[in-house]
């Protein structure tokens, strides 16, 4: 390849600059002794530990981390099911592709109308049911909806993937269903699993828009509570919370790539 | 009698065991997406009772509302967030596609080690969430920091003054939210790019733009679409950012439908706005799709 024209590089660096420059003054800020503004006071690492003692920042985490175990944990059973049922339903291949389009349009809904249509529908069950009040229970369903479908696609992906070979020769021979499933399928769709598990939950714990619309006072998460204080006006308690937001997603995307590099098998979806 | 996956079985079968599996996830979709969105539609020709309540009855009112029409008559308010949030999705669009391309070709001109890491540096703040890396920029762009002193001493804005809300900074939000979604396609098509086919256009004597044009730029069509689709389709209905960065004033339709959804309790007009939105998706959704076919065949 040939040398690049050096507006190229410059555009490239700003480029990286214009992603990286936020979280930075971010992180910066949260070490900032002054409470308002953002105007340098000094270093202090003050607001990390009150931000450990402040029952509001406290509360929404463990909201979050409710939300997000449980809701992963329901849309993967869920998921990896739809996926591996639509594969077995007697579908032609226009109805094969309906069902590929009916499981992947979620995730290209814009956020915004996913909301709305949990709102609708929330109004809608509340005549029959006071679980569908605004609360953990309607977050956790709105993002179950959500993640159903990431969690249907990667499975399906690698249900694809890895055809039905082994399949065919467990039952030739005579592999009973439970076995076949526990022995076979599963081990197989194991990395395809995973790694819709992981997608959900790191999509549940990131999500503000769907919670946004569908929380109620007493089911706060971590991005709502951020936001929430940006409209009240921000404080370094809260620079503190988003670094260290930052700093745990990061980890945990570096996480996953080690282990993926570590396993030479691993098929990406 | 046929043989699936090597058991002997009937299409009922099938059908049974199908829908055994897949039952739970079809009727949790129906139930929270595709019904409400169904709703949704039909909501949307309903009308809005004094109290906030359901009226389904028949009406076109929401959509002469959506136009501009009111009982004390016509104003463009509503017509000016669609306009609005149309070209905010076209221009920021356009942007990161002009940066992404210089990011996609700087990428790919490293070492293959190089690569993995750099397109992970790019990738990895889509991870970030999006309300954090919005309200980063509220204290970039605030009245205490570099970037308004230098607008101020240039007349840009008043001294003491700051450059947010404003709708640049909305743009500025835009894009550092959406460009690495435009990166990533692009470098996939430019990685994979035929250099010798920009060789014979030089050996041509092309200059920059007809190498540009007709070396690389039919080469990297599907990237390209592949980008315009990531990058517009979310921006249309984005409300963080507007919320966050440009003030009470500047109002996109996401965050329109949003009012309507919550404080505003009026679902009929929400119904509309949300109903306008998946028509205007589903469109540029097909015009962009389209357009990719009919480049990827020339």
């Amino acid at each position: 390849m040939r040398p690049l024209p050096r507006t190229v590089s410059v555009t490239a660096l700003s480029c990286l600059a214009l992603l990286y420059v936020p979280l930075v003054a971010v992180a910066v800020l949260s070490f900032n002794k002054t409470r308002l503004g953002t105007a340098w006071g000094g270093f202090t690492t003050g607001w990390y530990e009150r931000l450990l003692s402040n029952t509001t920042v406290l509360t929404a985490a463990k909201n979050s981390l409710i939300v997000a175990c449980v809701s992963t944990l329901v849309a993967t059973v869920i998921g990896t099911l739809l996926a591996i049922g639509l594969r077995r339903l007697p579908l032609g291949r226009r109805g094969r592709l309906l069902g590929e389009m009916a499981t992947t349009l979620p995730t290209v809904t814009p956020d915004v109308l996913l909301a709305a249509a949990l709102v609708v529908s929330y109004g809608l069950f509340r005549t029959v049911s006071s679980v569908f009040d605004p609360g953990l229970v309607t977050l956790i369903i709105g993002h179950i909806t959500f993640q159903i479908s990431f969690v249907a696609v990667v499975v399906g992906s690698r249900l694809a993937a890895i055809g039905t070979d082994q399949i065919e020769a467990a039952r030739d021979l005579y592999a009973s269903t439970g076995l076949l499933w526990r022995r076979v399928l599963l081990p197989q769709l194991a990395p395809g699993i995973v790694a819709g598990g992981l997608l959900a939950f790191t999509l549940s714990l990131d999500d503000f828009v769907v919670s946004f619309f569908v929380s109620g006072p007493s089911s706060t998460t971590l991005p709502i509570l951020i936001y929430a204080s940006v409209k009240r006006g921000v404080t370094p308690e809260i620079h503190a919370l988003s670094t260290l937001i930052v700093a745990a997603t990061m980890l945990t995307i570096l996480g996953i790539a080690l282990l993926d590099r570590r396993n030479p098998r691993s098929s990406r979806p | 009698m046929r043989i699936i996956d090597g058991k002997p079985t009937t299409r009922l079968k099938q059908w049974i065991t199908g829908l055994a599996l897949a039952g739970t996830g079809m009727l949790w979709l129906v139930c929270f997406l595709a019904g409400p969105l169904a709703a949704i539609g039909a909501l949307a020709f309903a009308q809005r009772g004094d109290y906030g309540e359901l009226i389904w009855q028949f009406t076109t009112d929401n959509f002469w509302r959506m136009l501009g029409y009111t009982s004390f008559g016509w104003t463009p308010d509503h017509l000016w967030i669609i306009a609005r949030s149309i070209i905010l999705a076209g221009v920021t669009t356009v942007l990161c596609l002009l940066l992404g391309f210089p990011l996609a070709f700087w990428v790919a001109a490293r070492s293959p080690s190089w690569r993995t890491l750099l397109l992970a540096l790019v990738m990895l703040p889509t991870c970030v969430n999006l309300v954090i890396r919005t309200y980063a920029w509220q204290l970039i762009l605030g009245a205490n920091a570099p970037p308004s002193w230098i607008a101020a001493w240039c007349g840009f804005i008043d001294p003491g003054g700051s450059l947010y809300p404003s709708s640049g900074a909305v743009y500025l939000g835009m894009i550092s939210a959406m460009l690495p979604f435009a990166a990533l396609p692009l470098y996939t098509s430019v990685e994979r790019l035929d250099w010798s086919l920009v060789e014979a256009a030089r050996d041509l004597y092309a200059g920059r733009w007809a190498t540009f044009r007709h070396g690389i730029l039919p080469q990297v069509m599907p990237g390209l679409v592949a980008a315009t689709i990531l990058t517009a389709i979310p921006s249309l209905g984005m409300f963080v950012v507007s919320d966050l960065l440009g003030g009470a004033k500047y109002m996109l339709i996401g965050n329109l439908i949003q009012q309507q959804f919550g404080a505003a309790s009026d679902w009929p007009f929400g119904a509309m706005l949300g109903l306008s939105l998946i028509i205007a998706t589903l469109a540029s959704l097909a015009v962009l799709i389209r357009w990719g076919q009919q480049e990827g065949a020339r």
